[in-house]
């Protein structure tokens, strides 16, 4: 006796939505997303913004290190490399966000095939510390252009305007986030059911066989690096829209570590994982902030520490993850569908 | 001295990979295990030598018992101190040490220093004993992951596709070693083998597996005459001969055991 879902077309088995389950889920969670500023309270919604922005970060990074697999430890530079050009885009040509955004993506998907040219020679642990130099000098070039940059002043952007109505309220600019997200999310999961797509799978499986295959392993590294830092500019791109003002302390190599601890803790290679771990590393901090307002009255005492071991339970959780399932929530999420699919059978 | 009864193996709590497999494994043999690709002849030496927790696998069912005492679910060091030693698919010498040292670190988990015994079962290695593991040939490769494997005088030699890419007459020479392993100081051999007719040749007992099961079992002059394992193993056909190919129509033969 099997169960599970068996295709007989390869029309179906690429298909982007597999199940009638599937894209009920999907239905389901368009609506739940829509419906959800609606009845959500402003600190509610201003998460949501930054689930919505850190979640087209994350998936941009894990084109590179989960579908790719080469490790970057520039996440936090090309944000900035996004955030700073889109920024300056509107105050100095007085470009709308509508179109200083793309824009700025683009310059950044430029900036990150330049620093994408030592994956020709160095992989692993070697690369990420190219990529690390990657940080280093933007971060410096940020900080030290002081013409242009404004230093280590914070640069103010003025808010973004969509036909004569600001759209800096939570409200407003979730629609430009979500958007952002699900245009993400979409493009990416086309992409991987493409040729290019394909391409990168087999550069991160086996890069020499993927070679022997006829696949142009550097045109397609840098292709990553492309694609990747597109996104990833466009989030800090989106940041600085949202934030109105751009400084560089919020584009550090700490930003590098935590987009990581992102997609390794929601999952390597996973569209879903990367929103899921985009959501409980921004979520996370949030939760421990609030607990502690929480037990203020209660337990003041416990409150009082809360702040000191804030960065230690988070820590904690992140680890507790990798140890339970380690490849990620992603695969937690696999494993429960999977358990529904073959139910009452267990294999 | 081995015995596995019913074992189930799942890998990723979803696929059924062995299902109720049992086998035996006498001191002193060299039982042979045969089977076409994915039917669990690899997973069967790692559930035996626990090497399935890095790929997520599990025996959900059944026991493995060595000598009496059951020794599924322990860690696989803990299997290797007991005597049991698995020579991996696929060679897998440590590249960056030289043969030396990859000789020596088999021998971690005893205390006797067997160098020279390996050394003279395997002369090309002392040829090349200051070589980086790298630069071997697949032969030499071979023949030092089993090298390794002496260094720890097991008891139970779990031995998986040493034959894999090699020329003839190193497959040769490497039987023959085998062989005069279990002669001459009594090491129990469980064989995993494509080339089903010289892994027959050496050993004393052959199990025949397909779908995670045994299908077949006996003594190699037996399963040599069985019509099925002739046709589906030896690639022989019912009168004996080769497979003729020029043969107008081809008959296959249904296997007569049920999987």
């Amino acid at each position: 006796m099997r169960s599970g879902n068996f295709f007989t077309s390869y029309a179906a088995d690429m298909a982007l939505f597999r199940t009638p389950l599937e894209r009920w889920r999907m239905g389901l969670f368009a609506v739940a997303v829509i419906v959800f500023p609606f009845v959500a309270t402003s600190y509610g919604l201003s998460l949501a913004n930054q689930i919505a922005i850190a979640t087209v970060g994350a998936i941009g990074l894990n084109i590179l290190v989960g579908y790719t697999g080469q490790i970057s430890l520039g996440q936090g530079a090309f944000m900035a490399v996004g955030a700073y050009s889109s920024g300056l885009a509107t105050i100095e040509w007085g470009l709308p966000f509508w179109l200083s955004i793309p824009l700025a993506s683009l310059f950044t998907a430029a900036v990150g095939v330049f620093f994408g040219l030592p994956s020709l020679r160095l992989k692993g642990l070697y690369l990420a510390i190219a990529t690390l130099a990657a940080q280093q000098i933007v971060e410096w070039i940020v900080t030290h252009w002081t013409g242009l940059t404004g230093g280590t002043e914070a640069l103010v952007v003025p808010a973004p305007r969509l036909f004569g109505a600001r759209m800096n309220t939570d409200f407003r600019f979730y629609w430009f986030a979500v958007l952002a997200a699900s245009g993400t999310a979409l493009f990416t999961a086309n992409l991987f059911r493409s040729r290019v797509g394909r391409a990168f799978l087999a550069i991160r499986d086996q890069d020499i066989a993927a070679e022997a295959s006829g696949v142009n392993v550097f045109r397609y590294k840098l292709t990553a690096f492309a694609v990747s830092s597109f996104f990833v500019g466009m989030s800090g791109a989106l940041i600085a829209h949202y934030r109105t003002i751009v400084t560089w302390e919020r584009f550090t190599l700490e930003v590098s570590i935590l987009y990581l601890a992102m997609v390794i803790v929601g999952g390597l290679g996973s569209i879903v994982g990367s929103f899921l771990g985009a959501s409980v590393i921004t979520l996370l901090p949030a939760l421990i902030a609030t607990s502690g307002r929480a037990l203020q009255t209660s337990f003041p005492a416990v409150a009082e520490i809360l702040p000191a071991v804030q960065e230690g339970v988070f820590g904690l959780v992140v680890l507790l993850v990798l140890i339970l399932e380690p490849k990620g929530l992603a695969k937690i999420w696999s494993n429960v569908k999977t358990y529904f699919r073959l139910w009452p059978f267990s294999y | 001295m081995l015995r596995l009864n019913n074992v189930e193996v799942v890998y990723d709590n979803v696929v059924l990979v062995l299902r109720g497999l049992s086998l035996e494994v006498r001191r002193g043999q060299i039982v042979c295990l045969l089977g076409t690709n994915g039917t669990g002849k690899s997973t069967t030496l790692k559930a035996i030598s626990g090497l399935l927790a890095p790929e997520d696998g599990e025996v959900t069912d059944g026991s493995i018992e060595l000598e009496g005492e059951p020794i599924h679910g322990l860690p696989p060091h803990d299997v290797v101190r007991r005597g049991v030693f698995q020579v991996m698919e696929g060679r897998r010498v440590f590249e960056h040490l030289t043969v030396e040292e990859n000789l020596r670190v088999g021998a971690y988990t005893s205390t006797s220093m067997n160098l020279d015994k390996v050394l003279d079962t395997f002369p090309r290695l002392r040829d090349c004993r200051k070589k980086l593991a790298g630069f071997l040939s697949g032969g030499e490769q071979q023949m030092l992951a089993i090298g390794r494997a002496l260094m720890s005088e097991p008891e139970l030699l779990l031995l998986d596709e040493p034959s894999l890419g090699l020329a003839p007459l190193i497959v040769e020479e490497i039987f023959a070693v085998l062989r005069r392993l279990n002669e001459v100081d009594g090491t129990t051999i469980l064989l995993v083998e494509q080339n089903a007719a010289r892994a027959l040749d050496i050993s004393n007992y052959g199990y025949v597996m397909e779908n995670g099961r045994v299908v077949l079992e006996g003594k190699p002059e037996e399963l040599r005459e069985n019509a099925d394992v002739k046709e589906f193993y030896l690639g022989l056909s019912e009168l004996g001969g080769r497979k003729s190919y020029r043969a107008v129509k081809h008959y296959r033969r249904r296997k007569r055991w049920l999987s």
